[in-house]
Order: structure tokens, then sequence, then C-alpha cells
């Protein structure tokens, strides 16, 4: 049997760091909420990735997606022929509008072909419930799951369909997920409506012969063999389809549903970033003034040590042990909290995106970061009091520290002179004495508002997209989708609907942009001259813009990805038709929240495409009490493929995002003060022991408890202010430099932060540092006067 | 000139205890004492034997386990912590051995520290007159003597015209020549305001400055001396 021996170095470690419990209990969160955000982020982002991965693999989700008009089966096999292609599967893909029972307004649905008796090749389904399409009955459907929960439909109810103007009540016999629909994005939709699209999947047969496309296709997915150069594939691909009237073959990475995951698991990408070094910053920080004091206070015994032989790296191991241990427990607690926090994370994922299958195995490489990222914390945090240990020489170490030197000053002597009473004099005097922990002090509480200002900003951003997107830049409520483009007096049709107030026509226009070797795949927007339902609208600016006689108006986000500027020319290969290539001058620039769009003057690209006057959306404005008629007649419009309802968006948009974001504000703001709750704590603890002596010199000259805690307090409290104070500028630069990481290609945060998500962070975190005062209130209640003074320091 | 009729401080029959763990020690075990008003007191007795004790039970910084102090009919040992807070507010000056100035504060700041709170206190400067420093009025504690300290400490325990001065030990850290220097202070004050004084001390000669001399032992006042004639501290015999 081992015999455990314990040296006295160690006994003594371990009655400090029980004698200093709070202290180090503080550090220790500091350095938990470091590392638990690390963990919390690194296993959401290996669970997301491996869910999907395997998500994919087993559905066998397809690696290159293409749509077309209309392509004969025989070109199937040439497709399979091309370099690197493993297997094709070919499809008829439309979108349609549903009439649903007991829902009022349209719905659109995307109608996929699958084969009768058997999975597809590619994109297979998840069949939750109910059975394969049989064959037999030609009105067969398998429901997406998100559609059906949403309309609470289940196997044997009915729903209509219209195909090709005629109505078709079509029955639902499966309910599936699906890899390709993880996120299901109806024609124009910012987010998931799942009450207003959704994907239903029948009969090759059966569309084949509602869309007159008979032994033919209109949308391909390939796989492809791995290592096969996928763009290579893509532009045979292309030329292929070219004559079919292919729209450009999309990559995976670019495909709506996945693209939208990657995004997700970049933003996390990103906090894993930026949060844990901002938290462990501060935990270093906190380390390093606790060890400080310590030595301050074990001065002598430092000198005893060496005056009997003890060397001094051993004193420094000594010291740095015994923060490992403090260390050890941050990233202990932070390691538990972190996976605990990333598997409700993925669990919200989960719950949210529907995976039929959920990896959370964090794998071991996470928890070798965390302990790194804790070690490192621990070490640093050492770091400099240890190397004063260290190197103090005996006997200085063992004569007490010369009392500290005090300085006249301006703001404490000067003119101010008068109007300070001697207990704020002496906060001030003591700051002034220790400026560099003062500023880290305020520093840290800084940090912990900005974090807060940052949780809540996302609010503030969010909502002021919504107001700026759905109120201000898109003033129909209505969109309607035409099955095929349609001249431009169709809309008078629409003007005569009930309810309709005003109706403008608009087209969607895909298409390739480059500039030089740099090329994105887009959209123009084209409306017409003085287009009021849908201008152009510069989102930062609050302003509208005319649209021009000729050339493009882009946002600058676009201008930036092709680094052109006003009066350059982009070259505009359009994907649709008979796909010329136009070169288009930019006529002005706006700036954007979300998407980047290109504005077109619709008379004017009708005339450069050489057609005659078309178009494939209509924007209507529309009297509320109609609405229900208007819907009804809408959905019987067989030119109509799909509807979008601005309001419904809206509710999307709220529904998604802000709820979704509320569980994360609550959680980081919890960390955030637990953050404010550490610094404020620990400063206030080490004043009240580097000047119990004073305290108590007081409390004997006859001061009450409330008066010496306003001495020891107000000195933190000044700190506490002028960091709340700081933590504002914090929190405005915080909020710059996320967004700047998170301009993505699909929105750009709006730099806002309302003044009310100010007031939010202060007071949360000013209510984090009363608490610690509050603690540390309780010791000095419970000082003891004659102790304290018989005793020389 | 003292009044021995008019006592500023009754000590009735007081005991303390102190229970630590299983031992009981009896740091002072009936002892009843009377300081007149404007007269000095010295006590003096061996290291353990209760001085410190009794001295703070008179000063309201620690509660007799029985017995009972009564300042102006008032009972000490009944009072609630904020009323102790306050008689040591408005009625106590006390100097330790070790001073215990506000580092952060310089001389006058210390003194003023106490002029802010006080019904009818002297001027920080005429505080530190007293004690022959008013040359040093705006250096911090780290830029004074030990003795210069001291006298700092005292200027700032009689600065509000207390009705009593305690001192325990007041030159236990300093020496001879300050210590004179210091004790001059202690009864030019004594002398100047007609506070009631008690020091202790460890040097039996300061007794000679006192107009009674009090020994302690085991927690028992083993005998009160009285002096006829008081000396300055100058002509002790140190
Ligand atoms: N807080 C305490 N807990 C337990 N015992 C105490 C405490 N304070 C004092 N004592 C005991 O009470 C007794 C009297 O102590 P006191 O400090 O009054 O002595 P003193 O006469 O002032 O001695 P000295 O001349 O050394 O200062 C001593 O035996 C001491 O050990
Ligand atoms: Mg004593």
């Amino acid at each position: 049997m081992a015999i455990v021996h314990f040296s006295p170095l160690d006994k003594k470690r371990w009655r400090d760091l029980v004698k200093l419990r709070g202290q180090v209990l503080a550090v220790a969160l500091v350095i938990a909420s470091g590392i638990a955000t690390l963990v919390m982020s690194l296993t959401t982002i290996e669970a997301l990735e491996d869910t999907t991965d395997t998500y994919y693999q087993r559905y066998r989700f397809a690696d290159v997606f293409a749509g077309l008009t209309r392509a004969p089966d025989f070109l199937t096999h040439r497709i399979a022929e091309l370099d690197g292609v493993m297997s094709v599967e070919t499809r008829i893909s439309q979108y349609v509008t549903l009439d649903v029972p007991d829902f009022n307004e349209p719905v659109t649905g995307r109608l996929l072909s699958i084969p009768e008796h058997q999975q597809p090749t590619l994109n297979q389904l998840v069949l939750r419930k109910g059975r394969w399409i049989s064959g037999r009955a030609e009105d067969e459907v398998i429901v997406s799951e998100n559609f059906a929960d949403a309309h609470q439909l289940d196997i044997g109810d009915n729903l209509a369909a219209i195909l090709q103007g005629s109505k078709r009540s079509l029955t639902v016999v499966g309910i599936a997920l699906c890899p390709e629909f993880i996120y299901a994005l109806g024609p124009g939709a910012l987010l998931p409506d799942d009450q207003r699209f959704g994907i239903l999947w029948m009969s090759r047969e059966v569309l084949a012969s509602a869309f007159d496309l008979k032994d033919a296709f209109n949308d391909v997915a390939l796989s492809l063999h791995h290592g096969a150069d996928a763009r290579a594939v893509m532009t045979e691909l292309d030329t292929l389809l070219k004559p079919y009237g292919g729209i450009s073959a999309i990559p995976r990475s670019e495909q709506m549903s996945n693209w939208f995951i990657q995004n997700e698991i970049a933003q996390q990408k990103s906090m894993a970033m930026v949060l844990p070094v901002i938290f462990i910053s501060v935990a270093i920080f906190l380390a390093n003034m606790v060890l400080s004091r310590l030595i301050a206070t074990e001065r002598t015994e430092i000198g005893l040590l060496k005056a009997f032989g003890y060397s001094g790296t051993q004193i420094a191991w000594h010291y740095v042990r015994m923060m490992l241990v403090i260390g050890a427990t941050g990233t202990l607690i932070g390691c538990a909290v972190g996976v605990l926090f990333g598997h409700y994370n993925i669990d919200m994922y989960a719950q949210m995106f529907r995976f039929p299958v959920l990896i959370f195995q964090p794998g071991v490489h996470n928890y070798v970061l965390a302990v790194l990222a804790g070690v490192l914390a621990s070490v640093l945090g050492a770091l400099g009091a240890v190397t004063r240990a260290a190197t103090l020489p005996p006997a200085q170490a063992m004569a007490p520290p010369s009392p500290p030197a005090y300085r006249h000053s301006i703001i404490s002597s000067g003119a101010l002179q008068r109007k300070l009473d001697q207990s704020t004099r002496i906060a001030i005097r003591q700051i002034e004495r220790w400026p560099l922990r003062s500023i880290m002090t305020s520093t840290g509480i800084g940090f912990s508002v900005a974090l807060v200002i940052m949780t809540f900003q996302w609010d503030d951003a969010l909502n002021h997209m919504a107001r700026v997107y759905f109120e201000q830049a898109q003033r129909q409520d209505v969109v309607v989708g035409m099955s095929q483009p349609r001249a431009i007096h169709a809309v008078q049709d629409f003007t005569h609907l009930p309810g309709v107030l005003r109706a403008e026509p608009m087209r969607y226009i895909s298409a390739d942009l480059s500039v030089g070797n740099v090329t994105h795949r887009g959209t123009l927007t084209a409306i017409q001259q003085h287009a009021s339902l849908q201008p152009i609208y510069d989102d930062a600016n609050d302003i509208t813009v005319a649209v021009p006689e000729s050339g493009l108006v882009i946002a600058h986000r676009l201008a930036r990805k092709l680094n052109v500027k006003v009066g350059d020319i982009i070259t505009v290969n359009v994907l649709s038709g008979r796909r010329p290539t136009l070169s288009l001058t930019v006529t002005a620039m706006i700036e954007t929240y979300i998407g980047m769009p290109a504005y077109v003057n619709l008379a004017y690209i009708n005339r450069l495409l050489m057609e005659a006057p078309n178009m494939n959306f209509v924007n209507l404005l529309i009297d509320e009490a109609q609405q229900p008629q208007l819907f009804s007649e809408l959905k019987q419009t067989p030119i109509v493929a799909a509807i979008t309802i601005k309001s419904a968006a809206q509710d999307a948009f709220q529904r998604t995002l802000v709820d979704h974001l509320m569980v994360f504000v609550s959680m980081f703001s919890l960390l955030a003060a637990m953050l404010g709750f550490g610094v404020a704590y620990n400063s206030t603890r080490i004043a009240l022991s580097e000047r119990g002596r004073e305290l108590a010199t007081l409390r004997v000259l006859g001061f009450t408890r409330g008066e010496i805690s306003y001495v020891l307090l107000g000195e933190v409290m000044l700190l506490i202010l002028a960091g709340l104070g700081l933590g504002c500028a914090l929190g405005y630069g915080l909020v710059w430099f996320i967004i700047t990481l998170f301009d993505t290609e699909l929105f750009r945060i709006p730099y806002l932060i309302e003044p009310s998500t100010y007031g939010k962070a202060v007071v949360i975190i000013f209510i984090a540092t009363l608490l610690s005062a509050a603690l540390v209130r309780r010791r000095v209640d419970k000082l003891d006067l004659i102790r304290v003074l018989k005793t020389r320091e | 000139m003292p009044d021995n009729t008019l006592p500023t401080l009754v000590a009735k029959d007081i005991t303390k205890v102190y229970q630590t763990g299983e031992v009981e020690v009896r740091a002072l075990d009936g002892v009843s004492f009377e300081l007149y008003r404007g007269e000095m007191v010295v006590l003096l007795g061996a290291s353990g034997s209760g001085k410190s004790t009794l001295l703070n039970i008179l000063g309201g910084l620690d509660r007799p386990t029985t017995g009972s102090v009564l300042f102006d009919n008032a009972d000490l040992s009944r009072m609630s912590e904020h009323d102790l807070t306050l008689f040591r507010r408005d009625h106590v000056g006390f100097v330790f051995q070790f001073y215990n100035l506000i580092p952060s504060l310089t001389a006058r700041e210390n003194v003023a520290l106490v002029t802010e709170i006080a019904q009818h206190p002297l001027s920080p400067e005429q505080a530190l007159e007293l004690v022959k420093l008013e040359n040093r009025l705006d250096h911090f504690p780290a830029q004074l003597s030990g003795g210069e300290q001291q006298r700092v400490a005292i200027a700032r325990a009689i600065a509000k015209q207390p009705d009593i001065l305690l001192c325990d030990e007041p030159t236990g850290a300093l020496d001879k020549q300050t210590g004179i220097l210091v004790m001059d202070a202690i009864a030019t004050i004594n002398r100047e305001l007609g506070t009631s004084t008690a020091v202790i001390t460890h040097n039996t000669v300061v007794g000679g400055m006192a107009d009674r001399i009090v020994s302690i032992s085991d927690g028992r006042i083993a005998g009160i001396e009285h002096n006829r004639q008081r000396v300055s501290a100058a002509e002790l015999d140190w």
C-alpha cells in the first residue's frame, strides 16, 4: 500500500485554498464561464457537423443540383457518363398552390417526384409515418413532417393542389423528412414558414402527366465520386443541359438548406473564438489579483521558507500549483456546464431542424483544448505574482512591507479639496495608488457589461432589421409568383380581384453577375420606373432610391464582392430563356441588411432580353377586410404558383429568430453577470483584506458599520461605476467587432444599439456587483476590531 | 484639576470570560472601577493580566460578560452595537501601540476624519498644534517618524474633545526620547482639555505622571495608589 505523504507546503496550499475559498471560487467560476462557452461552442459545432454528415450520408444527400425546363429521359445516361459522377437522380419539381383544409390563406407547395415502390437513389426520404406511395392510386402523396405538423395533417387526410390549372385532391399516405429540406424555404421567403410552405413527394408518373413531362425531367441531382472535381462536373453538366433550359448547376455548398446549416455552424465558430477569449482574459487578471494579494500577505512566510533553504523555484511552483488547482476546478466545472449547454443547444437544433439522427459524442479533442485553455489561464494568471514571490530576497521578505506611498494629487487635494469628505478622499487616493489594478477592475466590469450589450443587441438588431425589411423596404402585403412569365398587362387581372388596392409587376431573373474572374450567382429584381410597393430601399440610410432608366442599382456588399464602383460594368449571364449575356453599368449603390440585391428597370431589361414585356411576380396592396375572398380567388387562379404573405413572413421571422434568441440572451447574460460578480467580489474582498486594519481603526474612532462600508465599497463602487461607463463603450466596440465578423452574404446585422440595451446591461451587471458587495458587507460587519488592532501588520 | 466626586465612568463588578473551545479564560474577574472627571490614571500589570480587556470595555469596544459600565446613567453593557458606536464617536478617544493611521490620508486629514463626524470638535490644525505637529499638517503617515505618527494618533483621538481618552501602551513601540514627547502630549491634553485619561503602560515610572496608579493582576484590581504630586514626562526617571 502506498503511503500518501503530504509535505508541509502541500498542507499550507490546501489551507490557503480553504481560507480564500470565496475568491478562489470566484476565479474558478470565471475560468469556468470561459471554458463553458468554449466547450459549448466546440461540442455544438462538432455535433452539428457529425449529425448533418451522418444524416447526409445515410440518406444520400446529393452533391450537385440543377434545374432546367425540360429534358428527355435519355439524357440521364449522358449525365451519368460525365467524369466523376457516381449516380444520377432525375426528377420533376414544381411549385404549386395548395388548399389546406381549415386554413384560409393560400399555401405554396413544392412537388417533387419519387419513384413508385422504392426510394430515389439520391436525397432519400426518412419515412416517419405511414407508407410509401403505391402507384395504384393517382392521388397519393408523402408530405414533409414540418408541413404535416404545422397543419396537423395525418395519414389519410386530404388536401387540394392546383396542378396546371386543375384542382386535384391529394391523400396523405406518408409523412417524411429529407436531408435536402432540413431548412425548407418557400420562393422569396427569408425564413422557413411551415404553415405556408411545404414539400410534397408524389409519383413520377402522376407528375409527368400532370405537367406534360412524359419521359422527361426538369430537375436533376448528382452524387460524385470521392475526390471528383465538382466545378468541372458542373461546367460539363451546364453545357449538357443548356439546350434544355438548364439553370446552371449548384454545388452542395450552395444548396439552400445546407447553406443555412453551414452558416449556423460558421456563426457558432465565430462565437467559439470571441467569447472564451474575453472570459479567460478576465480570469487571468482576477487570478493575478488574488495571488498577488496572497503573496503580499505571506511575505514573511516566504522569507522564512527561503531562509530555511527552499529555492525560489520551489516557492514559485507552490503558488503555480495552487493556481493550477483553481484552474482545474474551473476547467472541470466549465467542461461539465459546457457539455450540458452544448447538449441543450444541439437538442434545440435537433428540434428546430428535425434531425432523424442525433450524434452528440464530443471528441476528446474538445476537452484537451479546454484543459489547455484552463492551464494557460492558470499559468498566465499566476505568472506575475509568482515571479515576484520567487525573486523576493529573504531578508527583504521578512521585513514588513514599506508603507504604501500616497501622494497629493489634483483630484484629491487640489481645487476639489474642500468638497470631499475624508471617506471619499480615501477611496480616490486608493484608486490613484493602484492605478493598474483599478483600471483592470473597471475593465473587467466593463467587459461583463459589454457582453450583455452584445447579447441584447442581437434582439435590437433583429427587430430593427425586421422593421426595416418588412415595413419600410417592402410595402406590399402579398407577393404572387407565377408559374411562367406573363405579359405585363396581365397585372390588370389582379387589380380586379377582390380587395386589391394596387398591383405592380415585378420580375426576378436568375443570373450570374461577374467582373473579371469573380462571379456571383444571384437574382436581378426588375421593377417598373415608379414602383411603390417594392421600391429600391436603402436600409441603412432610410431612403428610397429612384429606379434608373438603365443600368443596375446594387447592394454595397455585392459591389465589394465584385470589386466594382458606380460607373463600372458588370457582365450579367442570364440563366433562363435564351440565356443572353448582358453588360450593365452600375448606376447607384444601396446599403441593405438582408441579401445582395441588384435592381434593374423592368422595361429596360425586357428590352435587353428582347422579349415581350414580361413579369413573373406581382406585388399587391390589399384591403385586409377582403383578404379571405382574395385568398380563395387566388387559390383558384391557375397561373398563381406561389403566394407570400408579408405579415406571415414577419411572424415567422419573429417566431424563429427572436424566440430562439431569448435562450441565447439569457444564457450569456447569466455568464456575463457571473463575470461581473467575480470581478467585483474579488476586488472588494481584496480591498477588505488589505484594509481591514484601516476599517477597524475607523470603527474605533466611532464610524458606524454603514460608514466604513462606504469607505470600503466607495472605492469599489467608483471603479464599478467607471466600469459600467466603460462597458457601454466596450459594448459599442464589441458589437461592431461581432457585426464585422458576421457580415455574411445572407445578411448584415444593423449596427444599432437601443438606449434600453445599455440600460439593461448596466442594471444587470450593477445588480451582480451589488450582490458581491452585499456578501463582502457581511464580512465587514463581522470585523473583529480588537484582534485587528492588537496585531502589527 | 481632577474632581474626585464626579465619576465619568463607573465599572461595577465586571467580569470577562473568553471561551475558546474547552478552555475558559477569565480575563477580568470582578473589577469595580471609577474614572473621575479630569483625572489621569495609569494601569500597570503583568502581560496577560487583563489591562487591555478592561480598557476596551471601558471604551465601549467590547462588552463585559457580567457587570455594568455606567456613563451618564446609561449602561454600556446593555447598549446596542449602534449606540456603542455613537458613544465612541462622541465621548471616547483611543490611542494604541500601533498608531493605526490611515495611510492614504495626510496628518490633517486623519484628524479631519474625526472632526467631520464629531459634535464640538477642535479644528484639525488646533488638535495638531496641541501635540506640536503644526508643521507636519500635509505629511502622509509614511513621511512621518514613529513618534510623530503616534502624536497624530493622539491629536486624532482628542480632536473631538472627548470626555475620555484611553491609551493602550502608547509608547510601546517608541524609544525613550520619543516616548517622553508622546506622554507629554497626553498630559497636556489631560490638563488643558480636562479629559479623563487612562493609560496602560509596562513602564512603572510613568505612574509618576498620574493622579492614581491602578495595578491589575490576574483579572482583578490588586491595588490603587494615589500620587500626591504629579510630575512631567521629562522629569521622570526613564
Ligand atoms: N479574544 C480573546 N480570546 C481568548 N482569550 C483572550 C482574548 N483576548 C484576550 N484574551 C485573554 O485574556 C487575558 C487578558 O488579556 P489582555 O489582552 O487584557 O492582557 P493585557 O493585560 O493587556 O496584556 P498585555 O500587557 O500583554 O497587553 C489573556 O490571558 C488573554 O490570553
Ligand atoms: Mg494589552
